[in-house]
Order: structure tokens, then sequence, then C-alpha cells
């Protein structure tokens, strides 16, 4: 088992996860435009991806034997154009020209436009084929590189994505690990609501892959879950992520409302005073 | 007789595999329609059967190419242009993954399988989208130039190809040039346009004419897009009415292509051998292209018409 974060790594986690929900509220804003909860309730996945787990360098953003990170759920494309920012591929300030005209960072992630982004995406369900693609490309050329995905949890009920888990487990993609960013919530409601993909950790076992269950805003308990899914040999891994719609923002939270409208300037501010505080406390 | 473009696909993709080490092929669970086993048999550690998955298997695609491969991937062209469409679109030609897409089967030359199974639209599907190139061969010949161009050039490609065995037309020392018509035959009253099986058709065609004492142009476009302008628009300077001819429909492939640069350059009369917005059925090729119309008769007498139809 590897080991733990100290304390004080954590708590720099937690920082840069702050940092990060604080531009993603900024963004969509700013665009009037955008999925917030989504991509709050991705933040802390996001953050101990690239700042505690992920090769990856700002300065040669092509590298070959990077890691690769896939956003399936794209609609949350602010967390990782936040992420990236804060991990220093572009300027902060270039945030706030997101779903503009002429912006490098587009309503959903692509590849041709920003560096960081290893795979275009926002149709649902294909990231994780995409993903699955770059994981045998890795080892088809021993390249000890690792790939990394984030599907949403409403996004299971695309039928390819199964077959993506079908493929995955046949070929043994053990340096594929996938997250589910389980908030429960889709645009028209509740996910067991709309068209339940419930069970989800069994579904996944049931489809041969090694199955970790976590708090998706626990910051230790998402470093260990990958820690632990690069000593799974064989199977890909998927970490069903417990996560809360909208959080950080606690009138967003839970609210299936956020999930792809812009808060107005007055509650922005009201939410970024929320989010600061938080840094503080 | 010659092969099938299917099976030229076959060979030349296992002589391009010992050339490209990062050639790798995916199937749907139809390599041996395909031809994919050929290579799957030299090179099984590069072969990944996907099962019958036709939105990962362009997915996968997509993401192997993200990671360095040139990835062939193969299915029945129903199953790739039509049920994974949107995968071409959004994950392979949004971001000019370097995807090469043979799709086999296509056309009612299926034959007995019907129409769930004859892809009459994929030609104008995979033109629409950006970044794709639209590739459809004649012969074994010029599917094997058209393959080893797919593998050496860097961006999305769709070939289409068919099941049955075509006549060949081009020898060893043809060249294929991307995006070039080739003239198989001058003429100067009225230019048969022909792609992939219909080639054949159209040069018979031309016989008929000129036994008839018309003199036809022949031009095979193996690229559709980008579409050769420059021989269309000469094509009807110099003989001034259009025949085209292909195995699809009539709406959004060949036909309309042509139509599209006649019409902002230098129109002509034109006229469209094709499905004519039906679909096919059971039957062994013969006889759906006979009741099809999609034969030589069939475009010596749209060639009679288009001609009749000069001012």
């Amino acid at each position: 088992m590897a080991e733990k974060l100290t304390q004080e790594q954590v708590s720099q986690l937690e920082k840069y996860a702050q940092s990060i929900r604080y531009s993603i509220v900024q963004m969509v804003t700013e665009a009037q435009s955008g999925h917030p909860g989504g991509s709050l309730s991705a933040a802390d996945i996001l953050t101990t991806l690239y700042f505690a787990e992920m090769n990856v360098n700002p300065n040669d953003p092509q590298a070959a034997a990077r890691d690769r990170f896939v956003l399936s759920k794209g609609h949350a494309a602010p967390v990782l154009y936040a992420t990236l920012a804060e991990k220093g591929f572009f300027p902060k300030e270039e945030l706030l020209t997101l779903r503009r005209i002429d912006s490098r960072l587009q309503g959903h992630p692509s590849m041709k436009n920003l560096p960081g982004i290893d795979m275009s995406t926002g149709s649902l369900g294909q990231g994780l084929s995409a993903a699955a693609g770059l994981a045998l490309a890795a080892r088809l050329d021993n390249n000890a590189s690792r790939v990394y995905t984030v599907l949403g949890d409403g996004e299971l009920e695309e039928g390819m994505v199964w077959e993506a888990a079908m493929f995955a487990a046949h070929y043994k993609l053990d340096n594929l690990t996938a997250f589910v960013d389980f908030n429960g919530l889709q645009i028209d409601g509740p996910i067991s609501e709309v068209l339940s993909p419930l069970p989800i950790p069994e579904k996944w076992a049931a489809f041969n892959w090694h199955v970790i269950k976590i708090d998706g805003h626990d910051i230790q308990a998402i470093y260990d879950a990958i820690q632990t899914a690069k000593t799974i040999k064989g199977k890909p891994t998927m970490i069903v992520a417990q996560t809360i719609k909208g959080k950080g923002v606690c009138q967003m939270e839970n609210i299936a409302d956020w999930h792809g409208k812009a808060p107005s300037r007055e509650q922005c501010e009201l939410f970024l005073s929320q989010l600061n505080e938080l840094e503080t406390q | 007789m010659g092969l099938a473009t299917r099976e030229a696909y076959g060979e030349i993709l296992k002589e391009l595999g010992e050339k490209y080490e990062n050639i790798v092929v995916l199937d749907a669970d139809l390599s041996k329609s395909t031809k994919t086993a050929v290579f799957a048999k030299a090179f099984p550690q590069r072969f990944f059967n996907v099962g019958i998955a036709e939105q990962n298997l362009m997915g996968v695609g997509a993401g192997l190419a993200a990671g360095g491969k040139i990835p062939f991937v193969s299915t029945f062209a129903m199953f790739a242009a039509g049920r994974a469409f949107e995968q071409i679109r959004n994950s392979i030609c949004y971001p000019k993954l370097n995807v090469k897409i043979a799709a086999t089967h296509a056309g009612l030359t299926v034959g007995e399988d019907g129409a769930s199974h004859q892809a009459i639209e994929d030609i104008s599907l995979m033109r629409s989208i950006p970044n794709m190139t639209v590739i459809v061969p004649a012969d074994a010949e010029e599917t094997r130039k058209a393959i080893t161009f797919a593998a050496e050039y860097d961006g999305p490609v769709y070939i289409r190809l068919g099941r049955m065995a075509v006549p060949d037309l081009f020898t060893a020392d043809y060249t294929f040039e991307h995006g070039k018509a080739v003239q198989l035959a001058d003429g100067k009253d009225v230019t048969i346009i022909a792609t992939g099986i219909m080639v054949g058709a159209a040069k018979e065609a031309a016989k008929q004419l000129q036994d008839a004492g018309i003199s036809a142009r022949v031009v095979n476009i193996h690229t559709i897009k980008p579409i050769d302008k420059e021989a269309i628009i000469k094509a009807a300077a110099d003989t001034g009415a259009i025949v085209t001819c292909e195995e699809h429909s009539i709406i959004g492939g060949l036909g309309s292509a042509v139509a599209e640069v006649l019409v902002e350059n230098s129109p002509v009369p034109m006229e469209r051998v094709g499905v004519c917005d039906t679909f096919g059925e059971s039957g062994i090729p013969s006889a759906l292209l006979k009741k099809y119309h999609l034969t030589a008769e069939d475009i010596a007498a749209a060639a009679k018409k288009v001609i009749s139809r000069k001012k």
C-alpha cells in the first residue's frame, strides 16, 4: 500500500480544490452559460489527479510518457479548464473567455484548441472508449503512462459506455482507471427517477472491473483509491465516487437545476464569498 | 473477373502491417467478411476484435489514434457510417484523429442480406463531416493504392469497399492521386463520371454509346471528398453534359457532389444514375443492379437523355 498523504498535503490539495471551485463559479458566471453543478462535484477528483498523482507537465503538454486524462462527462469542462489553469497550462485570466467566440475554452473540451486536453469530448458516452484506446496504445508501446477518465452517473445511461466497459475488461486494461462522479442528479432530475443506472458498483463488478467505492470529496480517500487501482493487475478499475452536485456552494448543492445554469452576477458574489469562507476555515 | 475490393483490402493491409509497426486493426465481429482476418492472422498482437459494438469500435479507434497509432477500423458500411455516425463525427473527425474507416459491404450488392444491410447513404453521411476524406475505389488495384494512401495520410479517411468481385480496371503501375479524377476514355458529347463498382459499368456504357455514334468521356472519381473540381468543370466545358453513376442514393453522394460543383461553376445538363430514394431488397447482386437501374444500359440511356437536353 502506498503511503498516505500527510495532513499538510491534504490541506494543500483542499486549497487547490477550493481555488478551482472559485474559478468554476467565476467563469460560468462570466460566460452566463455552462455547467456548474457537475463541475463542482468533480473538483476534488480532478484536484487529486492533477496535483497528487498524474505525471503531466504544463511546459511539455504533449510529452509521450505523460499520463492521460479524458473528461468523458465533457459538459463539466469548467472543472477541467480551472484545474489546467491552476496547474499552469494557460493563464487563469483566460478562464473568463469560456464559451466566447474565438476562445480556446470551447463549451466542451477540444483537444485541438487547448494544451492539456488529451481527448475531445462532450457527446456523452464516448470518453470511456477513447480512454480505453489510449490505454491500449500505451500498452502496445510499453509506455508506463496511465489513463484516467471521469464519467457522469447519468452518462451511464448511454449504451456505448457498456460496450467500452466490456472492451476494457476483456483486454485487461489495468492501466485504465475510471471514476463515476456519482452525484445522483441529471438534467431532468434524480438519476433514479429519470432512468435508473443503479446499482452502479455492482454493474461494473459484473462487467469484470475492479470496483472501489469512496466519498468523492475526501481527498485522502480519492488518493488511496488511485493508489489501489495502480496495484490491480489484469482489470481496469472503476472508482465510484459518491459526490454532491454543486459541492461547495450550499445554494447549489443537490439541486438538479444547477446542472446547466449560470448564476446571476449577484448570486455569484454570494457564492464566491462562501467559497472564500470555506478556504479560510 | 478480378477480386472484390474488400479482398484487396485484406491483402494490402497485411503488407502495410509489415511496413508500418504503428498500424493496428479493429473489427466488430466481421473480420472474416471484411477481410481484416488476414491481418489478424499475421499480426495477432495488433488486431483487436471489439465484438458487435460499433460505437465503441470508433471510440477505441479514436483513442488509439490519440495515442499515436494508425488504426484501421472495419465493419460493414451500414454499421460504420450509419450506426456509429456520431462517434465518427465527434470522436474522430472533430479532433481530426488519424483513424481509417474501411467499410465493406457497401451498396446494394451486399445482395441477399437485403435492405437492412445495404448502405446507400454512407457517402452522403461521411462527406458531410468536416475533416473527413471519402474514397471509393473501383477495383482491387485502386483499393491497394487507396489503402496505402490512407495509411500514409494524416487524418480521418472513410474508404468504401464492396462485397462482390469486380473486374480489374487498373494494372500494377496505376498511380493513385488523392483528390484527382482519373480519365479512362475521352469523348466530346457527354462525360460519364462514375465511382466504385459503377466505373466498370460506365466504361461499358461508353462502348455501347460509341456503337450508337456518341462519343463519351469516362471519368473515375475515386475521391469523393475532396472532389476534383477542375476535372468536373473541364468535363462540363468540353462535353457540355454530365452523367454521374454510383451504387448509392442519388441524394447526397457522388451525383450531389458533382452537381454542387457544376451549379457553382459551369451549369450544364446533368443526369444522376443511382438508387432513386428507395430501399433495396434481397437478391443476387446482378439482379439488384438490373432492378434498381444501375447497369451499363441505364447509364447509356441517361447519357442519351442528357445529350437531348443540351441546348
